[in-house]
């Protein structure tokens, strides 16, 4: 179980982009959403140590993990699926999964992760992480790295985005794969009704702040009514949300 | 007459625990220490000056050579003069590669002069890898010249590796390509300390339709010195490409000098340069896979050099 305990994050020129978040993480699927700016992203990058929180306490399976480094926290059962994926001139896709699997990947291993998020497996082991891969590609060997883990807790920063020719039916099937494999809690941040609509809980952040957070059933369909209503709070979800219906 | 440190070095440099297969020629502190021909591979010793010829017959396929040179011997400044000769529609691999092993204190030297002719048609893999190992106050020395001369259609891909342990190295390639010739050419080369490498590209494009594609990656560690020049020229209708791809760490010094010339109208030549440190993002992701910083960098600088 993850927690975090009024959380805040600030800058080194002092903007203030986290303010008190506090939440638990124990459910399946937890969906964070919001509008864009509101601190999602610095949100997850706090839970995986790449920023040091400026207040507040972090706790993985009630080991406090605040000041614990990026490394020590992924080696405790933390991944993360990075937004804008890296690019890595002379790692092949290959190298990355055995990294991620902690031993070195046999071919079929490697494979079989790839074939999980989409792609023609014996097509791309061998392929450098370089230019000549598209976003599309990069974002899902990014999810296949994390599949490659398989930890406690997974957190997806957008999974989506980049892979609209990919169905959304095989994305949610990796999210829930992945789940009977760790048993663990998977964090998406998502604008997607589709992703909204598998999470067992959404918490909406705002303003560097939790807005709200409660079951899927009590919050997706304010969120939705408020979308549709053109509610200036949840003016940029509802452009997604219309992305999507269209 | 090859005993183990000599044998750590044929392995570092030639990939060889025995003796290889076909033809070779084993150089070691400056004498001859082992050869083998066979019946379209001749190997020849040079009497003007030291060094040998090698002259492989034309349609020669699928055939190799290796031709190690390793020093042991400290204070020793070994200069040779080397001259292939690749028959016409041949298609064979070269292997070459220096291994020195200095611990004493004076410098261990090796210049090696190879030049090839490609005739025409002919067909060429040539590896050349250089290493220095030992823990003597003496510098490990090397300055490899290579020419190659390329008739029409001929093919040459060249594959040259420096990764540790060479003090000081300056390392001249200079090429001509007539007709339809194309030379390719891949340096990885890796200094630490405060080794200092430079690298100096010349290649005259003169025949219709020929190409080259120089493409050199380097790392430059702790206060260690890299410069790389590069002059394409073309003269004709042709394709030149040269990239320089460095990483710099610590308080490292790199130059990348690259220069095209065209003096033709129907020359396509392009170069890329960049020079930069590993990217923050990069350390970031191998470290949420469990990597520390360390192991992350090493494995960013070993998938580079690969």
């Amino acid at each position: 179980m993850l927690e975090l305990r009024h959380v805040g994050f600030e800058t080194d020129d002092n903007k203030e982009i986290l303010r008190d978040v506090s939440l638990t993480v124990q459910d399946r699927f937890v969906a964070i959403t919001g509008p864009n700016g509101g601190g999602k992203s610095t949100l997850a990058k706090v839970i995986a140590g790449i920023y040091q929180p400026t207040s507040g306490q972090i706790l993985l399976d009630g080991v406090d993990i605040t000041h614990l480094s990026i490394t020590e926290r992924a080696n405790l059962g933390l991944s993360y699926a990075f937004q804008q994926p890296v690019r890595f001139k002379g790692l092949r896709v290959k190298d990355l999964l055995s990294l991620a699997a902690g031993k070195n990947t046999s071919v079929n291993e490697a494979c079989s992760y790839l074939s999980e998020v989409g792609l023609c497996a014996r097509d791309y082991v061998d392929r450098e992480l370089n230019d000549s891969l598209s976003g599309g590609e990069l974002k899902r060997i990014e999810i296949a790295m994390v599949l490659a883990r398989g930890t406690k807790l997974s957190i997806f920063d957008e999974p989506e985005a980049g892979i609209d020719l990919w169905s959304f039916q095989n994305l949610i099937r990796v999210f829930e794969k992945m789940y009977e494999q760790t048993r663990g809690s998977i964090l998406i941040i998502s604008h997607q009704e589709r992703i909204l609509n598998i999470a067992d809980k959404i918490v909406v952040i705002k303003n560097g702040q939790v807005e709200k957070e409660g079951a899927r059933a009590d919050i997706l369909p304010a969120l939705l009514g408020s979308a549709d209503a053109g509610s200036p709070a949840c003016s940029v979800l509802a452009d997604k949300v219309e992305g999507v219906r269209k | 007459m090859i005993d183990a440190i000599e044998q750590n070095l044929l392995r570092e440099v030639a990939d060889l625990d025995s003796l290889p297969v076909g033809a070779y020629n084993i150089r070691a502190n400056g004498q001859l220490a082992g050869r083998n021909t066979t019946a379209n591979i001749d190997i020849v010793t040079k009497d003007d000056k030291p060094g040998i010829d090698i002259y492989i017959r034309p349609f020669t396929k699928n055939e190799s050579v290796h031709i190690p040179v390793i020093l042991s011997q400290t204070g020793l400044t070994d200069l040779v003069y080397n001259d292939f000769h690749i028959g016409e529609g041949a298609d064979v691999t070269i292997i070459a590669g220096c291994g020195i092993h200095n611990c004493g204190g004076g410098n261990a030297q090796h210049d090696g002069i190879h030049t090839f002719y490609l005739a025409k048609n002919a067909k060429l893999r040539y590896v050349e890898k250089h290493y220095g190992e030992g823990d003597g106050r003496g510098k490990q020395v090397m300055n490899p010249t290579t020419i190659v001369h390329l008739a029409e259609g001929a093919q040459m891909e060249m594959e040259t590796t420096q990764i540790a342990g060479i003090d000081d190295t300056l390392r001249k390639t200079s090429g001509d390509l007539a007709e339809g010739a194309s030379l390719v050419i891949h340096e990885k080369i890796m200094t630490t300390g405060d080794q200092h490498a430079v690298t100096d590209f010349d290649v005259d494009l003169n025949g219709e339709g020929c190409s080259a594609n120089v493409v050199s990656r380097s790392v430059a560690k702790d206060v260690s010195k890299q410069e790389f020049i590069s002059h394409i020229n073309g003269n004709c209708a042709c394709a030149g490409h040269s990239e320089c791809d460095a990483i710099i760490m610590d308080h490292a010094s790199v130059i990348a000098s690259p220069a095209l010339t065209a003096n033709s109208v129907d020359a396509s030549l392009i170069h890329e340069a960049a020079i930069g440190k590993i990217a923050g993002e990069q350390l970031i992701k191998l470290m949420t896979l469990g990597l520390t910083e360390k192991e992350a960098e090493d494995q960013i600088v070993n998938g580079f050099l690969k």
